[in-house]
């Protein structure tokens, strides 16, 4: 939807990222050079890896029943997480937008906190609470539950790092829509959840779609919490980016299985970003 | 949502805004409209927000018919012994309060089609899905839409996203009409448009209406009454052909677009004004005076003739004191009006004069230049100070 009104009244905003293609072009022009080594240094690694790939390995590599279980597992496990983290982060994203000043501030550090920490910290602080001796562990333990090293730590350890992608996305997104349709919904006879369904969340589309985006592709690359809380067994915990470490590492095992599975794993990831560009364009507003 | 229809809507409202103190009471009868007038920062966004629910009362009550949309602890000496209690606070929800509001902006919902945004309000409020698309199908008929009903907001000029933010607002069967500026935002000629919409599909609701706006042109179209706001209180209430017709102080005059001068009444149809260069008496129409007493002069800025003072009958010139409705005066400054220049004289300064271009033109007017100014009587409205 490209159409714009001939005159008249624009609700939100004006539109004023059209810049002029001449003033655009004001700027120092040496900067093109360190842009240029930026471009480079993110792309130059995935071109080496293209270009060291044995290609006659790849079928072999990426069919084999290790490769297709890890990816299976990953793919399931990044997708249970993304739905918990829609579950929990939307409503999250909208009590931060909502709340005044204070309590935002506070709340948007305790989200961002595991978006810099490093996720390491984050499996040994999972392992703090969850695991045998831990806060909450050892009573599930006496429950006869026990998290660490199973599919639900996998899952647990990539919401963990993952949900903060999802509400700070979200959560700008509900304050640059803002309140004023919802004061216009609820004046109409709307109640509060018609409103959030009707108004608030397909207005905070675009973020929502981004965020659950970002979400999944940091929930299917989770390495370091998943090593340390869920462990590296086959089949349970496995997911791929354990299974490129294992090959990599692994005895008897080529380097060349890794670098094919990276490779798929980059190519989940490049087919994640297209897709969440074809829905951005489209997307309301 | 038709609780109450057939009921009025009853206001006291006192809210603070820092230093800033609204006290306003009002009264509208279902099927009348209300203008409040007023210039920025009289307190108008805070009365309707009052009404609407968008803001707390600090005393005072919001009822429509037998309804209470809110109320805050009473305030002493209020007007209401027994009757209602008033032991608390109350604030019906914004969702239940039934209230229309339709203001500059349309905010329609940028994501719904101009059917959907039509059809919120009855689908918000329990309508079948089909009986709510109907519904806004005829609303959006009547506010001569018909065959844009599939266009997303974006899609459509300022003029017709207004017609639909009416369409929608009327559609949710509100029990009171709020109109914020409605059509602040539009080019005049939609705005006229828009503003005999509003009318016509008013005339068919039988619901109070408060109009709030800055343009008397908005209240002379739309509105029985008139109330003036100035500083959080309404100085001046009353049928808009009195209010605008003839306004009380030089505060409503300004509003209303005409000069209002003061005196002495020197017969039942003359006031005695005075000015730098000697008294002028202006004779009218309208109230029979009381020679001696205090009286007020309206009349509009457009009614008084400009001649150029050489070319001025001989006889005028020869008398020392000018005739009835007459005087001179030397141009002080000269501003761009409605399709002509607006005239202030050094004598006069708060009198002002507005003669169509082609006059402009032909008196060739310049600072300093001294023109003679005539008024008729029939043009000029006389009333004893209050």
């Amino acid at each position: 939807m490209t159409t714009t009104a001939p005159d008249g009244i624009r609700a939100g905003a004006s539109d004023t990222r059209r810049d002029d293609p001449v003033a655009a072009r004001r700027f120092p022009l040496w900067l093109y050079v360190p842009a240029a080594v930026g471009v480079a240094v993110l792309a130059l690694p995935l071109v080496a890896l293209l270009v060291r790939l044995d290609w006659r390995q790849v079928p072999g590599a990426v069919a084999s029943p290790a490769a297709l279980q890890a990816l299976t597992l990953s793919l399931a496990t990044a997708a249970i997480a993304t739905g918990v983290c829609i579950v929990l982060g939307v409503p999250l994203a909208m009590v931060i937008a909502r709340s005044s000043k204070g309590v935002a501030a506070v709340l948007r550090t305790l989200t961002t906190l595991p978006l810099v920490l490093p996720p390491l910290v984050g499996g040994i602080a999972l392992l703090a609470l969850l695991g045998r001796n831990g806060l909450f562990g050892e009573t599930l333990g006496v429950l006869g539950l026990r998290i660490p090293f199973t599919t639900t730590a996998v899952v647990i350890a990539q919401t963990f790092v993952a949900l903060p992608f999802l509400v700070i996305t979200v959560e700008g997104s509900l304050r640059t829509a803002g309140t004023r349709y919802e004061t216009v919904a609820a004046g109409l006879g709307a109640r509060r959840f018609t409103v959030f369904r009707r108004i608030t969340l397909p207005l905070a589309a675009p973020g929502l779609i981004a965020g659950t985006v970002l979400c999944f592709a940091r929930a299917l690359g989770e390495f370091g919490a998943t090593a340390l809380f869920a462990g590296n067994s086959a089949g349970t915990t496995r997911t791929m980016p354990l299974a490129i470490y294992t090959a990599f590492n692994g005895a008897g095992v080529s380097e060349d299985t890794a670098i094919a599975l990276s490779l798929m794993l980059v190519l989940v990831a490049v087919a994640v970003l297209v897709l969440m560009r074809s829905w951005r364009e489209d997307a309301p507003r | 949502m038709t609780s109450a229809a057939g009921g009025g809507l009853d206001a006291r409202v006192v809210a603070g805004v820092g230093d800033f103190r609204l006290d306003v009471e009002l009264a509208v009868a279902a099927s009348e409209v209300l203008a409040v007038l007023g210039p920025n920062g009289s307190g108008k966004s805070t009365l309707l927000a009052a009404i609407a629910g968008h803001r707390a009362l600090t005393a005072g009550i919001v009822r429509v018919g037998e309804r209470v949309l809110s109320r805050a602890p009473s305030i002493g000496g209020d007007d209401e012994p027994g009757g209602v209690d008033d032991s608390g606070a109350a604030d019906v929800d914004l969702a239940e309060r039934s209230v229309g509001l339709l203001g500059q902006h349309p905010l329609l919902f940028p994501h719904l089609t101009a059917l959907e945004n039509v059809a919120f309000g009855p689908r918000a409020q329990g309508s079948a899905r089909r009986e709510a698309r109907d519904a806004a199908s005829a609303w959006l008929d009547r506010v001569g839409l018909a065959g844009l009903e599939r266009r997303l907001p974006s899609a459509l000029s300022g003029g017709q996203q207004q017609r639909v933010a009416l369409a929608r607002t009327l559609a949710a069967r509100p029990d009171v009409l709020l109109l914020d500026e409605p059509f602040a935002a539009l080019d005049v000629q939609t705005a006229a448009a828009m503003r005999r919409l509003v009318a016509e599909q008013r005339a068919t609701l039988a619901i109070p209406t408060l109009l709030v706006t800055h343009d008397p042109l908005d209240a002379i179209v739309l509105a029985d009454r008139a109330a003036i706001l100035h500083d959080g209180r309404i100085v001046q209430q009353g049928p808009t052909a009195e209010v605008l017709g003839h306004p009380r102080t030089p505060f409503a005059a300004a509003l209303a677009g005409v000069n209002l001068l003061t005196g002495v009444a020197v017969a039942r149809d003359a006031v005695r004004v005075a000015s730098a260069s000697g008294p002028i008496v202006l004779r009218g129409t309208g109230e029979t005076l009381r020679v001696g007493t205090p009286a007020s002069v309206v009349f509009s800025p457009a009614s008084v003739h400009a001649r150029a003072a050489a070319s001025a009958d001989p006889s005028q010139a020869a008398d020392s004191a000018p005739a009835d409705n007459a005087w001179l005066g030397a141009v002080a400054s000269l501003e761009p009006s409605r399709g002509g220049v607006r005239i202030v004289t050094d004598q006069h300064p708060d009198l002002a004069i507005d003669v169509p271009s082609t006059t402009a033109v032909a008196l060739d007017l310049s600072t300093g230049a001294t023109l003679a100014f005539h008024v008729a009587p029939a043009d000029v409205s006389v009333r004893e100070l209050s």
